[in-house]
């Protein structure tokens, strides 16, 4: 054997790129359903840039008829792209033929809302199923499918048929199924729009684990803002085939810009006013009245006293209204909706404490 | 009844079995993949070729509306080409075995269209070819459901049996004929039609003992 050679001194080293290549590119991608029958032409995905990068978690969140079951079927080729392109590990999609297709999609693993489970299979011969389609030998399969029934926690149901086990066990061998030919990208069709909360949860957390221990990048679609809020790095919101907003999810929790996105933000974090606020806030000013303000946090921030800080600077009263604290993408997030008995006068210079650091004050008005 | 009687019954009965059991076999041969292709072929499907699927479709539907009686008497020619004669119990498996091929296929494609979709798009998913979605999905999950189909095409083709006799085919429906009716043989009868019903509950609990053996969805946790 050679010893790797010692590197000549003086090389140039390589700069790190601070942003990790992406596995999955879509650029000017659109997508349309040509009139057929009765039936009008749908543009399902329309003109879509977007950028996975490797080892990311990046949800795709939108109502359903947004386009985001044709948006992560363009991924792995179910839907070919009417124009723009779709890249997976530098590979184009559309320039594929149906061999070098099928050889791709083996690299990219994908779950499903209703699992899809065989139930002619055992959950063993349905994890199985996609080594066997890639010309695996029996005794192989069988080291790779025992592992992955340890990782999703069932090996004692392997000699079980689907219909034997809960939705949340069938979600599970879904997963390992989609990992068992060691996928670069796993691809998440609603997996866990068909589960309890707690299941849910479950899932999450296992796709999460999964994340981080294989590196495996995850591209998932939802309905559920939930889910993105704890399975997501970054989000991308679809309405009528186009994306509306993108970034981290913290950033789009904390200052959703467009109105889909503050309506999903909303249906988790309840930042809305109460109505019995609402009904006693007022735009006018008058003597011994305070001031509503909300903030929101966004990550570290919420560490930080703010509000016994205003309280002895200014020597005003503060009281809590409303509130919650959430942990959104690993970081602390929270929404508070509080009173400081304060005139308009005083104000801005304790919204302008507040807002130190990246909280975001509104004031909303005052109360009795 | 004579002991000459209760020995053309046993050879009758046999005569039935040989021929559903043959027509059976080779109606499935042919049956099953035309089957899986006229389920599989249209605009979109695994093997798209829509106008081979209207075609045989279009050939499935003339062949199943042709009346037995004249089916048989139609394709005489044929048969005298496969079977050399046109007269008796192994020429009779020629018609029947044409009757039976349209029925078994669309019955199969109806099985096969049964299967979720979704499962096809998994299989798709993970890179399988056409042919191993069939053989691999879609038969494997179909099978409860085209074993019921095949089990109701052998009992069809138990009664189609009985019409044979009127161009000499042997079997319990020309006895019954020949012996019950022409002759006035009410006994001979009653035995024959008693045969067919016990054949009829054998094969129809056969066959759903098997459909069920196959099926896995209905098992509770």
């Amino acid at each position: 054997m050679n010893a790797p050679l010692p590197k000549p001194a003086g090389a140039p080293v390589p700069s790190a790129d601070p942003r990790p290549a992406p596995i999955i590119a879509f650029d000017g991608v659109s997508k349309v359903f040509p009139a057929r029958g009765g039936s009008a032409e749908v543009v399902a995905v329309d003109s879509i840039d977007l950028v996975v990068p490797e080892g990311a978690i990046v949800g795709v969140i939108g109502r359903s008829g947004a386009g985001k079951s044709t948006l992560i079927r363009l991924v792995n080729g179910l839907e070919q792209a009417t124009s723009g392109r779709v890249q997976v590990n530098g590979t184009e999609i559309g320039a594929l033929d149906e061999r070098g297709l099928r050889q791709m999609r083996r690299s990219i693993g994908m779950i499903f809302q209703h699992f899809n489970l065989l139930s002619s299979r055992t959950a063993f011969d349905n994890i199985a199923l996609p080594l066997e389609i890639a010309g695996y030998s029996r005794s192989a399969i069988a080291g790779i499918v025992a592992p992955l029934l340890d990782m999703v926690g069932l090996a004692d149901k392997r000699d079980r048929y689907p219909s034997e086990l809960s939705g949340g066990q069938k979600q599970r061998v879904g997963i390992a199924r989609a990992l068992a030919t060691k996928p670069k990208v796993l691809l998440s069709d609603e997996a866990t729009s068909a589960l309890d909360p707690e299941t849910t949860g479950q899932i999450l957390s296992l796709l999460k684990q999964i994340n981080s221990e294989l590196n495996l990048t995850i591209l998932f679609i939802t309905h559920e803002m939930s889910v993105v809020k704890k399975l997501a790095d970054q989000v991308a919101v679809m309405e009528r085939g186009r994306i509306v907003e993108q970034g981290a999810t913290s950033e789009l929790f904390s200052s959703p810009r467009h109105d889909t996105t503050r309506k999903f933000v909303g249906s988790v974090t309840s930042a809305e006013v109460p109505d019995w606020l609402l009904a006693r806030l007022s735009q006018d000013y008058r003597i011994g009245k305070k001031a509503v303000l909300r903030i929101t946090f966004t990550g570290g921030a919420a560490e930080y006293p703010v509000l016994s800080h205003i309280a002895r600077a200014y020597g005003v009263d503060v009281n809590i209204l409303h509130g919650q604290i959430e942990t959104i993408a690993d970081r602390p997030f929270g929404t508070l909706i509080i009173s400081v008995a304060s005139g308009p006068d005083h104000l801005a210079p304790i919204i302008e404490q507040l807002t130190a650091g990246r909280n975001h004050v509104e004031h909303l008005g005052y109360v009795a | 009844m004579s002991p000459e009687i209760m020995q053309l019954i046993a050879w009758s009965t046999l005569d039935t079995l040989t021929m559903v059991a043959l027509s059976g076999a080779f109606g499935t041969l042919l049956g099953l993949p035309l089957g899986i292709f006229l389920a599989t072929s249209r605009a979109g499907e695994l093997f798209p070729t829509p106008a081979a699927n209207r075609i045989l479709g279009l050939v499935v539907n003339a062949t199943r509306s042709t009346p037995f009686i004249i089916l048989v008497v139609a394709i005489v020619p044929l048969t005298r080409l496969i079977v050399g004669t046109s007269i008796g119990t192994r020429a009779a498996v020629v018609p029947l075995t044409i009757a039976a091929t349209p029925f078994i296929a669309r019955v199969v494609e109806a099985a096969i269209r049964e299967v979720d979709q979704g499962l096809v798009e998994a299989a798709r998913a993970f890179g399988a070819s056409p042919l191993q979605i069939v053989q691999k999905v879609l038969l494997p999950e179909a099978l409860p459901a085209v074993t019921l189909a095949l089990t109701l095409t052998l009992v069809s083709l138990l009664g189609y049996s009985a019409m044979v006799g009127a161009v000499g085919g042997g079997g319990l429906g020309d006895l019954g004929i020949r012996y019950g009716y022409q002759r006035f043989m009410p006994d001979v009868m009653a035995v024959v039609v008693i045969v067919l019903i016990v054949l009829v509950q054998g094969v129809q609990t056969l066959g759903e003992w098997i459909a069920r053996r196959f099926d896995k969805r209905s098992r509770k946790a």
